[in-house]
């Protein structure tokens, strides 16, 4: 199969904008396909329409611009949602499907936020701090009135410090994590040598106590109302509420990953997720596909940057554009850099680990598209269900339109759970192309 | 007591075993190398279909047919049997002359489940299909279930029953003991029993070699497309006659399209794949013959490994190198509706060593010549 | 609720009523300002729905856009004039109610 580009990215956020860059400027042909309307990816959402406030706008300020300047084609609203064996890739943009030949494929696609399943989540006005963060980034949208925000993690802490500085205003935060749990404790001697994290979450919660908002520590939280969100009840109390944001942690966002076929994944025990087994350069073990940034596990956005240039160095090694030695002396700084990066993140990770899938109840729905509960889940595996796979098609959990991106890891969770097992031992949702919908119409085109 | 093993926890293990628990004296136990309904029998179309049968094997469709009539005597669930019919739509007059002389070909052998009918009858049973379909070949009482839901059935009627299931446990070898005995031997150990039958789909001519011996048979990988869920317009399973393709809208109101597209199949590594480019034609064809479709969003795609003959029906019988080991695969895609039947059939055969089940036709003696 | 940092500069329609929204940002984003946290209802029960990610993976805002329905809101850039309106559980299929 000849190829219509040397290098493919998949997502236009730190990891695929710094890879792109890097590999441009080898001689390298890159097509970077992403989804949203410019680059940033989530981290650096709407860059290129907004002051930068702080370190980590005028990171992603440098790296857009780095981007726009390079010969590197660049697709927006473009929405990847299929890779095949042999460097194929589909995608559509303006409601049409294309498809090209990769000669390697590198995808950036970021994370996801944990889901937090609490009773009453699905109503209207309940929504991730990740998501009131795009609204704030995006369209300047800062919390006003009853708005809580429900959860643990450091993102909870940045977003409560962005929207106080934006000039909001929040009634409360409702912090669910535990203190800080033994097992965190001996990371902490790694996690000193880069103590610029430690500081900056310990000031962010600082600056947020200043402005006076209020933090209950709770262990149990609900939502109600009817037909939208009017109050919470924290550990009985009730709290007026027209908006709760949830938060329980980032984890990699591995649907397209999971759908390769050879592509292997391993159980992260501490950041409690799966994630593509890559080597020190971001190879998968599916052939020619690479993962840089948090898509391969958590790491931040200035690790991503890092992983970003290391991949695109490996990329060009592989197609035979620089040798191993080149590749390797070029690699340092990144790699020492991004070691850097990484060194507070096990301490971080055993901070916060997620609440336990026991605390939700059996009434509580966890797949959202199929409206199925937690007991549901379990009932499936008290009648023989051992992984979410045969949980999906016993139960429809994972099998609406979100496509199990959002009830993928409560799901198997309240299955490792319920069997009393390690998670290790319970399989992830196996994801399907397409990965975004797309019409039969539009695939049926691909048969002219 | 007698000691049988199933290789195999797909629907074909599991209804044998079930069959074969409620027998006096026999102790089942299944060999599963991953999980119940791993491969094709999780993942299939659950179409209950007569219709357009390979000659040889209505007979055991009808008798299996029978049994679907009433699943929930068999298994305690309805397996989500939703009897709704199945129509093969002519698209033109010359594919109408054809199920006009199919229809005669099975009413002379005697069967008289499938009935012709013209362009007014397929509008009323389709009112979405488009105005092109001339006529059509049709069954009642035909149908779809729903493909877990039924392997989860059988595996709990035949625990109920008394079968034991062990998961995670792949078969390396089989070989007779010096008692006389079978003996198969998995990474976990090694397990003993009179009698040994191969359900294992796609990798059961690997099981008949460990046995020495050869059938022919392929794998076939068949890819499926399931749309998000629209407003109930089509009741009956629909194919055309000319073309690949099976459509069905679920009780979900979601619309599943397969029809034997092919998919990248990798059975070493117990993969397949779907390749875009081949189902971009089911995706065209449904779009044909229902136009109400063509803006619907594709959920997802998939496919299932699974084994095909070369004539397309199953092997069903008695080793002739390893007597006590009893095939049952090759369904080639079409297996899920004879399960019920194909087990109790596999199940006489081991217990009694014949049945009256019509199960002749599919001895792998037809590929001798 | 949320409040705007910048004044809106366009209209767009939600169900037949004029809503202000800003040029740049998602029809989920200009909702949102607006005071809307019901964009739907599900397919499966009837119950209302409004996002939950505004990242494109939850498909929690579905609407209809255009006419054309189960579109996600926060995929949706906004555009002078913008006619939108609440998916009501499951889409329709046109083509079959127009014959």
């Amino acid at each position: 199969m000849s190829t219509d580009v040397d290098l493919l990215i998949v997502g236009a956020g730190p990891a695929g904008m710094a890879a792109a860059v890097t590999a441009r400027s080898r001689g390298l042909t890159v097509l970077l396909l992403d989804e949203n309307a410019g680059p940033g990816g989530q981290v650096h959402r709407g860059i290129e329409h907004r002051a930068a406030k702080d370190e980590q706008d005028a990171d992603g300020a440098k790296l857009a611009a780095a981007l726009r300047s390079s010969a590197v084609e660049t697709r927006f609203r473009a929405t990847l949602w299929a890779v095949e064996p042999g460097g194929k890739v589909f995608w559509s943009e303006e409601g049409a499907a294309r498809s090209a030949v990769a000669g390697r494929i590198l995808l950036c696609t970021g994370a996801t936020e944990r889901p937090l399943p609490i009773p009453g989540w699905t109503l209207p006005g309940v929504m991730t701090v990740g998501a009131a963060q795009i609204a704030l980034k995006t369209a300047g949208l800062k919390p006003q009135g009853d708005v809580w925000i429900a959860g643990q993690g450091p993102l909870l802490w940045l977003y409560a410090k962005q929207a106080v500085e934006a000039g909001g205003r929040l009634a409360g935060i409702v912090d669910l994590s535990h203190g800080i749990p033994p097992a965190a404790l001996r990371h902490l001697p790694r996690a000193l040598m880069a103590p610029g994290y430690l500081l900056k979450g310990l000031a962010w919660q600082r600056r947020v106590k200043r402005a006076g908002v209020r933090v209950i520590h709770a262990e149990e939280i609900r939502a109600e109302g009817e037909g939208r969100l009017a109050r919470i009840v924290v550990d009985g109390t009730e709290h007026a509420a027209d908006l709760l944001l949830l938060h329980d942690g980032v984890v990699p966002n591995t649907q397209i990953t999971r759908a390769i076929p050879g592509c292997a994944h391993d159980w992260d025990a501490v950041q409690a997720c799966w994630k593509p087994r890559l080597d020190a350069w971001g190879n998968t073990t599916a052939e020619g596909v690479m993962v840089a940034g948090d898509g391969g596990g958590i790491g931040g956005a200035r690790a991503a940057a890092h992983a970003g240039r290391l991949a695109a160095l490996e990329a060009a090694r592989a197609l035979g554009r620089m040798t191993e030695d080149q590749r390797n002396a070029e690699a340092g700084t990144e790699r020492l850099a991004l070691n850097r990066q990484l060194a507070a993140r096990p301490f971080l990770d055993a901070l916060f680990p997620p609440r336990p899938v026991t605390a939700i109840p059996d009434e509580t729905i966890i797949c959202r598209c199929e409206e199925v509960t937690a007991g549901k889940v379990r009932e499936a595996v008290t009648l023989g269900c051992l992984g979410s796979n045969q949980t999906k098609a016993f139960t429809r959990t994972g099998m609406g339109p979100c496509q199990g991106r959002v009830c993928g890891p409560v799901v198997h969770a309240v299955i490792a759970a319920a069997r009393g097992v390690d998670p290790a031992q319970v399989d992830p949702f196996r994801t399907r192309f397409p990965t975004k919908p797309l019409t039969l119409g539009e695939l049926a085109a691909l048969a002219e | 007591m007698n000691r049988a093993i199933v290789i195999g926890g797909g629907l074909h293990g599991l209804s044998t075993a079930l069959h074969l628990a409620r027998m006096p004296g026999w102790q089942v136990t299944v060999l599963e190398r991953r999980h119940v309904g791993r491969h094709s029998s999780g993942v299939n179309a659950g179409g209950v279909r007569r219709l357009g049968r390979d000659l040889r094997e209505i007979a055991l469709s009808m008798v299996a047919w029978e049994m679907w009539s009433n699943i929930s005597a068999l298994v305690g669930d309805d397996c989500g049997f939703q009897p709704g019919g199945q129509v093969k739509v002519a698209e033109n007059a010359a594919e109408l002359g054809k199920l006009e002389a199919r229809a005669a070909q099975v009413r002379a052998l005697g069967w008289t489940h499938e009935e012709v009918v013209d362009q007014a009858e397929v509008r009323r049973l389709l009112p979405a299909i488009a105005p092109h379909v001339v006529g059509a070949l049709v069954c009642h009482g035909d149908g779809s279930a729903d493909p877990m839901r039924t392997v989860m059935a059988f595996r709990r009627a035949a625990q109920e029953a008394g079968a034991t299931i062990i998961e995670g446990s792949g078969v390396t070898a089989i070989e007779r003991s010096g008692a006389g005995t079978l003996r198969v031997v998995t990474e976990e150990g090694t397990h003993e029993a009179e009698r040994v039958a191969n359900c294992a789909g796609a990798w059961a001519t690997r099981i008949a070699r460990m046995a020495g011996e050869e059938i022919p048979c392929g794998v076939k990988a068949s890819m499926m497309i399931v749309t998000e869920r629209l407003p109930h317009f089509c009741t009956p399973t629909v194919g055309p006659t000319g073309r690949a393709l099976s459509f069905k809208q679920t009780v979900a109101g979601t619309v599943v399209i397969g029809g034997g597209h092919q998919g990248l199949n990798d059975p070493e590594r117990e993969t397949s794949t779907v390749l875009f480019g081949n189902l971009a034609h089911a995706a065209r064809i449904a779009a044909e013959l229902f136009p109400c479709v063509k803006g619907a969003r594709i959920m997802r795609t998939w496919t299932g490994t699974e084994a095909r003959t070369p004539d397309e029906i199953p092997v069903i019988g008695e080793s002739r190198t390893m007597p006590g080991l009893f095939h049952s695969f090759g369904y080639s895609g079409h297996g899920f509706q004879l399960s019920p039947a194909a087990g109790a059939a596999v199940a006489e055969l081991i217990a009694r060593g014949a049945t009256n089940l019509p199960v002749a036709p599919f001895t792998q003696r037809r590929f001798d010549a | 609720m949320f409040q705007r940092s910048d004044p809106p500069d366009i209209t767009i329609t939600w169900d037949g009523r004029e809503l202000p929204a800003r040029s740049g940002e998602s029809l989920a984003t200009a909702l949102l300002a607006a005071g809307v946290l019901s964009f739907r209802e599900t397919p499966v029960s009837g119950a209302a729905r409004g996002p939950l990610c505004l990242m494109g993976a939850c498909f929690d805002c579905l609407v209809e856009v255009e006419g054309q329905q189960n579109v996600q809101a926060c995929m949706t850039p906004v555009h002078p004039g913008l006619r939108a309106a609440p998916q009501h559980g499951v889409r329709d299929l046109p083509e079959v109610e127009a014959a």
